[in-house]
């Protein structure tokens, strides 16, 4: 375990970060020492200022677009969960409506995402439809490549990695303490806030470390439903990478594993999962 | 996108693997009994082409195994990876399809082999597009950017420099080329285009794209900028900083006006994008146009009067091919120069880098249509059989001595290709 870990994670990750210290030129790497991975990135942060850096600017619209979809699929996956824990009442049916939620999963993401274009594009049926029924004179041009089109493909694409995690935690509930909750006069609401949401914690922070990291990292997603309009963290590595300045990518990727890294182990420090589990 | 292109070279080295397994195998058994010039002979002709979907077609490689016997096994990658490829691991193909541009970058690496020019039958027959930069007519065409003539010729075979003078090293075999545009939809425009500053036109706000590959990218956007007449570039293939710059500021400016439905980086979102509408003028690539016509959707390759933007490709080999696959190499390279496959590449609307073999590989009314800008006599067919226009369908931008002598500047790599790359981020965020 240990060496799987060492040999596919760790070993990696320090190649990276020595790579994002090098040097390179048109076509090679040269290993000597350079920041200029690092210090390309931050250009014109200082000098620019007040107005933002490209990096920060890049980081902002990627964080907005992760807290977005964050609170979303939460909110829904919470909402889901809850419905397949507390009112499924049979074993049978929380197996059935549960692989019903993998449904999305079956075609491949780049398909489930195309599947968008059709429906909000400016022809397409919404548009068409709402036309149709009067609504509107022309069509509405945000409802695809727009950071509207791009959090919906994303809670569409990731709600699933909320609702596995949080549905785990609360069948584990002791139902008693519910009951115990009900005859104690607790209204729903009470229940819910005193008693469900903090026991399910720890499948609320494991959902929200899926989705937050698969959102920090995403490129594809933001680039085809954004239009390639719309900037992201990983659209900048993959642009470096495209151009074979492999130190300057892997300097971004130090930089942006940091930022996931801050944000993921605050949101532990909320919960101690290790001991919730 | 890269999803299929991963897959796929998956799938080739998994059958690499089997592949050199069996050898392996054939080489142990067959050469205890019969020692090795044997096994040589029994080894099957096999080619790893390394190069872009674009120009790895079934027919081809299905035509090739009949004429010479050589099987060509696909590693399909986008541009960029193929690059890539080239770079880290060079021994993973044999044959590389690749762009003239990309030169630059590869021939520095050390991993592609000197060709010997007499070694390939027809190279005195290659257009002089290639070899000396104008028609076969003697018309001179424009040089812009990394033009082939610029980078075919090596000083010395293992030379990592290239020489300004013909030389016998050359580093990359053309077969397929093409001079791009803007396409636009006729239907949804409703009148003439002829200039690239239409792309940056209010007119057509929230309607335009642009490709998202910032080294071709910036072409296209300098070939506006210069139509506008903001500024006149001494060489759009090799900007200095502040034309960067400057080029940047008046695309960004266009941005943040909205003038952009979306960019595209791919050939299937190019055609999605002009298909459904979302755009009615972009950067395009011309066998996208015939997608969205094939489509029944009117779609033009539109010529401009400030000119194209050309690109060319062909064979380079490996460094690391040696023996006989150097030899089936050049095989291959002779044999896809000799005429049945120039013609298959005409009939896609690519032109074939040797004129003469392919002609005699196509009928009159092909020639006439595809070539010489003629009206078509009966209906024009695809590759496939599928029919592309039907009889009296003259092509866009007429014949190839109208189109390619239009060549405004050609695909390149820039000396200052690292900042260009930042600043083309930046205009993506901003």
């Amino acid at each position: 375990m240990m060496l799987i870990f060492t040999l596919f994670f760790l070993l990696p990750l320090l190649f990276v970060t020595i790579v994002s210290a090098w040097d390179y030129n048109e076509y090679e790497m040269i290993p000597a020492f350079s920041l200029r991975g690092y210090t390309d990135t931050f250009e014109g942060c200082i000098a620019g200022l007040p107005d933002l850096c490209t990096i920060l600017k890049t980081y902002l619209k990627t964080l907005k677009l992760c807290l977005l979809t964050w609170s979303l699929t939460l909110l829904i996956g919470f909402t889901v969960a809850y419905f397949l824990a507390f009112h499924v009442r049979s074993k049978t049916w929380q197996i059935v409506l549960t692989l019903l939620c993998t449904i999305p999963f079956w075609t491949s993401n780049v398909i489930r995402m195309i599947a968008w274009i059709p429906l909000l594009g400016r022809n397409g049926l919404v548009n068409k439809g709402l036309e149709g029924i009067g609504l509107i004179q022309q069509p509405v041009e945000w409802l695809l490549f727009s950071e509207f089109s791009v959090v919906l493909a994303l809670v569409h694409l990731f709600t699933f990695f909320m609702v596995v995690p949080i549905f785990n935690s609360m069948i584990r509930i002791d139902k008693r303490l519910i009951e115990a909750a009900y005859d104690a006069g607790a209204t729903g609401w009470q229940t819910l806030v005193n008693i469900i949401i903090p026991l399910a914690k720890p499948g609320i922070v494991i959902g929200s470390i899926f989705v937050i990291t698969i959102v920090m990292g995403d490129f594809v997603t933001v680039g085809v439903m954004g239009g390639e309009q719309i900037a992201s963290a990983g659209k900048i590595i993959e642009t470096r990478l495209s151009a074979l300045q492999f130190p300057a990518a892997a300097a971004n990727a130090v930089i942006l594993l940091g930022i996931t890294i801050l944000i993921i182990s605050s949101l532990t420090r909320i919960v101690d999962i290790r001991k919730e589990l | 996108m890269s999803n299929p292109s991963k897959s796929n070279s998956g799938v080739s080295r998994r059958a690499l693997l089997k592949g050199t397994a069996g050898a392996v195998g054939l080489a142990a058994g067959s050469g205890a009994i019969t020692g090795f010039p044997y096994v040589h002979s029994a080894e099957p002709k096999v080619l790893r082409y390394l190069g872009t979907a674009v120009n790895e077609g079934d027919e081809i490689s299905k035509k090739c195994l009949e004429d010479t016997g050589i099987k060509i096994e696909y590693i399909t990658a986008t541009t960029d990876d193929v690059t890539k490829r080239v770079i880290t691991q060079p021994n993973s193909f044999d044959v590389l399809d690749t762009e003239y541009f990309t030169l630059k970058k590869l021939v520095p690496s050390g991993n592609i082999f000197a060709l010997d020019a007499k070694k390939i039958k027809q190279f005195d027959n290659i257009t002089p597009v290639f070899t000396k930069g104008q028609l076969p007519n003697g018309k001179k065409i424009g040089g812009q950017g990394t033009a082939p003539w610029k980078v075919l010729y090596l000083e010395g075979a293992n030379s990592k420099k290239f020489s300004t003078t013909p030389t016998e090293f050359v580093t990359l075999i053309p077969t397929v080329y093409n001079a791009d545009t803007l396409g636009i939809r006729p239907d949804l425009i409703k009148r003439p285009i002829t200039s690239w500053t239409e792309l940056l036109n209010p007119e057509f706000k929230g309607k335009a794209s642009i490709l998202n590959i910032p080294s071709i990218g910036i072409m296209d956007a300098a070939m506006v900028v210069e139509a506008t007449g903001q500024h006149t570039y001494a060489d759009k293939g090799n900007m200095t900083k502040a034309e960067i710059d400057l080029t940047m500021k008046i695309m960004t400016e266009a941005k943040q006006a909205g003038q952009f439905r979306a960019f595209w980086k791919d050939f299937n979102e190019s055609v999605n994008l002009m298909a459904s509408g979302e755009t009615v003028i972009q950067s395009m690539w011309s066998p996208a146009v015939t997608k969205v016509r094939s489509m029944g959707i009117a779609c033009k390759f539109q010529p401009l009067k400030e000119g194209y933007r050309s690109w060319a490709s062909g064979f380079c080999v490996s460094k690391a091919a040696s023996g006989p696959k150097l030899d089936w190499a050049y095989e291959f390279v002779n044999w896809y120069l000799s005429g049945w496959a120039g013609a298959y590449l005409n009939r896609q609307g690519y032109y074939s880098a040797v004129l003469s073999t392919a002609k005699a590989n196509m009928t009159a009314d092909e020639w006439g249509y595809w070539m010489e800008g003629k009206a078509a006599i009966g209906d024009i067919k695809a590759p496939d059989g599928t029919i592309l226009e039907k009889a009296g369908a003259t092509r866009d931008g007429g014949s190839y001595d109208d189109r390619m002598g239009a060549v405004a500047c050609w695909n390149a790599v820039m000396d200052e290709n690292d900042y260009m790359v930042r600043k083309w981020n930046e205009f993506i965020a901003a």
